[in-house]
This record gives C-alpha cells, sequence and structure tokens, in this order.
C-alpha cells in the first residue's frame, strides 16, 4: 500500500518539515506520494518532484486552496484517500488543524506526533510533554498520523525525479473564509528548522533585552526562540515559544539563556544535541539536561559571548 | 447563543510524571489531578461571552469516570450554567470522545463549541477538529483571539509563522490557544453555589454512540536520560568547549 503525505507549503516553496515526513514514510513503504493543495503554487510541485524517494506528486492548484483551510483540504484528501495504508502530515500547526478531519472523515484515528516507525503499524509517540514515551500498534485501515520533524533526519530536496498528477476537485467552504495573515518576518532561520537555536526565558527582564540574543543569533546564523514564561509575561510573541504547547526543535546547539528549565519548555528542546544553559541560578533545573553550564548573570555572559564569537 | 465547553480532567501540570515500572502505563495512584489547562482557558472564554450578553447559556461537558465531577464542579464555580457527565472509562480515544462530544453538541443545539486544543497527558491535539468535521462544522484551531459578530466568530490562530485570522460562521468549533485569555480563580461563595447547579448524567448508549478504538498500547517507557554535563567557569571557556570540544560553532 503506498502512502500520501500532504506537503507543507506557502505557494511559493516546499517547507522543510515535508523531508522529515518524507523520510517517516519511506521507513514504512517505498511508494511516496505527495499532495500539493495551494493556489499558484507551481514551484511548490517542482520542488516536490524533486525530493528523493516522492514516487508521485498530486496537485489541486485552485484558489479554494489557498489559504489550506481545514474544511478543503481534508475533503480533498479524503475523496483521493483509497488505496492509501497511511496518510501523514508534517506536526506542523497547518498539519494538526487538517488531518485530525481527515481521520475523522475517514473513520479512523490520528496518531499525533510519531517520531519512530517501528513496523508498517507501531509507532512511537512521546506523551504526557515528553515525560513518557508510547509505543502504539494500530489495525485500522488507513493510519493517519502527523509526523514530528525531530524524529527523522530529512529526506534530500534533490535526486528524484516523481511523476505528476494534475488533480481537478474544486471543494470550498462558504463557512469559513481567510481574513488577513500576520506573518512574522525576519532574516533568520525558521526555529523548527534552525542549526543553532539562541532562547530566552523570564531571566531576559522584558522585550528589549531579547537584542542580547539577536546580536549572538546573526554571528550564529541562528533562530530566535523562547519559553513560555517569557511569552506569557508578553517579552515576545507565541510563534517563538519553544516547549509542549509550542513548537518542537532540535537544533546541533540550542543556548536557553535565564531559562529555568520547567519540563514543558525541555519536552520542546531536550533532544538537541549539544545543550548550552546560561543562568544565575547554579540550582535552576535547566542545568540537569545542559551539555555546558555557565552560572552568571546573563547581561554580562551574553554580551561578553557575542563578542567572542 | 449557547455555547458548549468540554473540559477533561488530567493530572496537574506541575506533577512529574511517572511510568509505572512494568511499562503499561503512566501511574496515576494518589497524584494531584486537575482541569486540562486548555480547557481553563475554554471555560473562561464562554464566561467572558456571558458576561459580554454576547451567550446566554454556557453548558460544560466531560467524558470520563464520575471523577470527572469535580472537573465539572470547577467549571460550575468559574460561572458556567450547568454541566454534563458522559460517563465512560477514563483514557477514551480521541476519536470516541468526539463522537459523544458530537452528539452532546447536536442534543443541546450548541451554536459554538469551545475546547482546549490539546489535553496535557495524551498530546493528541486532536478531538476540536474531529467534532468539527464530524458534524461538518467550520473551525477555527488554537484561537488566540475571538470576536462574535453577527452569526459568525472572528478568530485569531496562532500558527507556526504567526498569527492568522479566519471568519467562520457558527455553528462552530474552536480551540484554545495559551494566550487567549487568563482564567480566573473559582470564588469560595461560587464554589458552594456550583453544587447547587444541575449536573446531568448521560451513557454512550443514550448518545447513539459505539466506543471503540483500532489503536492499542504495546508500551509506555520513561524517556531516555540526557546525562549530565559540566559547568564551565567563563565565557571563554564555553566558547572553547563549543568550538573544540562539540565541534557545534566554527
Amino acid at each position: 500500500m503506498s502512502i500520501l503525505i500532504i506537503a507543507e507549503h506557502d505557494n511559493k516553496s516546499l517547507k522543510p518539515a515535508t523531508l522529515n515526513a518524507v523520510t517517516a514514510a519511506t521507513q514504512i513503504d517505498s511508494e511516496v506520494h505527495l499532495l500539493v493543495a495551494g493556489f499558484e503554487c507551481q514551484t511548490v510541485v517542482e520542488q516536490a518532484a524533486q525530493v528523493s524517494g516522492v514516487t508521485k506528486v498530486m496537485v489541486a492548484d485552485n484558489a479554494v486552496y489557498e489559504h489550506q483551510l481545514a474544511e478543503n483540504v481534508s475533503k480533498l484528501v479524503v475523496e483521493i484517500a483509497s488505496g492509501y495504508g497511511h496518510i501523514l502530515a508534517p506536526a506542523t500547526t497547518t498539519g494538526k488543524n487538517t488531518l485530525p478531519r481527515v481521520a475523522a472523515l475517514l473513520d479512523v484515528a490520528q496518531l499525533s506526533d510519531v517520531i519512530k516507525v517501528e513496523s508498517p503499524d507501531t509507532f512511537v509517540r512521546p506523551i504526557y510533554a515528553g515525560n513518557a514515551i508510547a509505543t502504539v500498534k494500530s489495525t485500522d485501515t488507513v493510519k493517519v498520523m502527523t509526523v514530528r520533524a525531530t524524529g527523522f533526519d530529512a529526506a534530500s530536496a534533490q535526486g528524484g525525479n516523481a511523476e505528476r498528477e494534475v488533480l481537478s476537485q474544486v471543494i470550498a467552504s462558504d463557512r469559513s473564509r481567510f481574513v488577513k495573515e500576520q506573518l512574522a518576518e525576519s532574516d533568520r532561520p525558521e526555529l523548527t528548522a534552525a542549526g543553532v537555536i539562541i532562547s530566552g526565558g523570564r531571566g531576559m527582564g522584558n522585550g528589549d533585552n531579547f537584542k542580547l540574543l539577536e546580536g549572538v543569533a546573526d554571528k550564529l546564523g541562528a533562530a530566535v526562540g523562547a519559553s513560555r514564561a517569557a511569552v506569557d509575561a508578553g517579552f515576545v510573541p507565541n510563534d517563538l515559544q519553544v516547549g509542549q504547547t509550542g513548537k518542537t526543535v532540535a537544533p546541533d546547539l540550542y543556548i536557553a539563556v535565564g531559562i529555568s528549565g520547567a519540563i514543558q519548555h525541555l519536552a520542546g528542546m531536550k533532544d538537541s544535541k549539544i545543550i548550552v544553559a546560561i543562568n544565575k541560578d547554579e540550582e535552576a533545573p535547566i542545568f540537569q539536561v545542559a551539555d555546558y553550564g555557565l552560572v552568571a548573570d546573563l547581561f554580562e555572559a551574553v554580551p561578553e559571548l557575542e563578542k567572542s564569537l | 447563543m449557547k455555547i458548549l465547553v468540554s473540559v477533561k480532567r488530567v493530572i496537574d501540570y506541575n506533577v512529574k510524571v511517572r511510568v509505572k515500572a512494568d511499562h503499561t502505563e503512566v501511574d496515576l495512584t494518589n497524584v494531584k489531578m486537575s482541569m486540562n489547562p486548555f480547557c481553563e482557558i475554554a471555560v473562561e472564554e464562554a464566561i467572558r461571552l456571558k458576561e459580554k450578553g454576547v451567550a446566554s447559556e454556557v453548558v460544560v461537558v466531560s467524558v470520563g469516570s464520575k471523577t470527572c465531577h469535580e472537573t465539572l464542579r470547577t467549571a460550575l464555580a468559574l460561572g458556567a450554567d450547568r454541566a454534563i457527565q458522559v460517563d465512560a472509562e477514563d483514557g477514551l480515544d480521541s476519536l470516541s470522545v468526539a463522537k459523544l462530544l458530537a452528539k452532546v453538541a447536536q442534543e443541546e443545539s450548541a451554536d459554538l463549541i469551545i475546547m482546549g486544543k490539546q489535553a496535557i497527558d495524551s498530546d493528541n491535539n486532536q478531538t476540536g477538529q474531529m467534532v468539527a468535521a464530524l458534524l461538518d462544522y467550520p473551525q477555527a484551531t488554537f484561537a488566540s483571539e475571538v470576536v462574535i459578530e453577527n452569526g459568525e466568530a472572528q478568530v485569531t490562530r496562532e500558527i507556526d509563522g504567526g498569527l492568522q485570522t479566519l471568519s467562520i460562521t457558527l455553528p462552530a468549533v474552536v480551540t484554545t490557544d495559551l494566550r487567549l485569555n487568563e482564567p480566573r480563580f473559582a470564588s469560595l461563595p461560587n464554589i458552594m453555589k456550583a453544587k447547587k447547579k444541575p449536573l446531568d448524567v448521560k451513557t454512550p448508549a443514550d448518545l447513539g454512540v459505539e466506543i471503540g478504538s483500532n489503536v492499542s498500547i504495546v508500551s509506555v517507557t520513561p524517556p531516555p536520560q540526557r546525562a549530565g554535563g559540566i559547568k564551565v567557569g567563563s565565557v571563554a571557556e564555553l566558547v572553547d568547549k563549543l568550538k573544540n570540544e562539540a565541534k557545534v560553532v566554527s
């Protein structure tokens, strides 16, 4: 049975989380199809067709899919679902929004945030903010699941030559309408795709002080993140949040600044390769997971770090 | 306008989670339980809409064993008008819960269903979306702002890249993100009053829903532990370690 993946994209480019989902899929079966539902999204189709391991790209290019509303895309997926043993989406806010509707319409379960494929019917996923790891087996005829990017290496964006198929279904909802979008504009890499992340917590004191982190981020080509405490305190917007209820990241280097290390934050970053903690409280739990801990006043240590890089 | 809010009783978010020694499940014996934090936000949002005169009634529902009465009473103390327990085993799968909630929403003719975006035990983030799909309602997940006007909900959503605003026609499902509001605490007089508010019990059979799942748990294990690292004495030592030992900085 082949596998269908809903591609993550913004009509201009294929998002990296799709590549991790492709790797998960190739561990289940060799016949991997990508669905690109969007509007004027031809460049995405070109990119999708080149992804190593993808055998077919299906494109539904219509204004009704421009904002990938869950109501429309879920019904489109259900229309083409027959013949697939697995339907996957990256565990991004787009995938999490749409895929449960697909599962419910197909009357099957959804497995969320899969981090490992044990076999075509058995998968591993974290529960309780990653404080427990569940291995689950599904006998549903079609297994619907979101894939956590940090659990799988990215498939190569090059080297594939997938067949293409144009879908003609136009499914619109007159009860859900896109109004506007305010996307954070930044030259820095996206949090979930960054190789280096520097995050601030409540210890930053205020939003202005995040500029200290930006200085280091510019030197390292890093993304800037934050703990829930910093978001709750209004220092920075929620899209910077790393943790159980925010983004899950696993960069090569994660620098936690003024973050105490609540379990909810650790849930989002403890799979990072190297963790550095800078905190003036030497009892802070973040030091228990840090490879390198520096007990210091961040307002002195961070500028010094920037200068020495 | 009638609002239906679902609440789930889960392990308190401050409790350290422990896995049972036989690796079958998480140990919940003698552990403090509370209302799921995202459900608290959902209850708060519904009560605020009632206080603004937008909603006329707030009904709160929970699917689970009798122990969830405690959670329902908490919601009543916060300001919900009445409660429904759907009597079922705890830890039911999301799709079964969604089917039960969808039936309750239909029976109640709810105009708006507000739910937490995820429960902090199973971390699924799917029940709200499933309820919407089963009822063929529009949805706005991960809400950070909800404005009700002329039979529509204008909802600002937290998405990976920033914020998105959707306009959805009622009846609809909204799931809450953490910045939607700051939930209040129940006052003692309201806790006393809540004991007298109506709490109905229904069964899945009453609702005509068959429950069951094709997903079984093979094992639940503790996560791999990170080996503790070292403390460095200075920024210079830190940079040296990152460059020459970890080789993550060039």
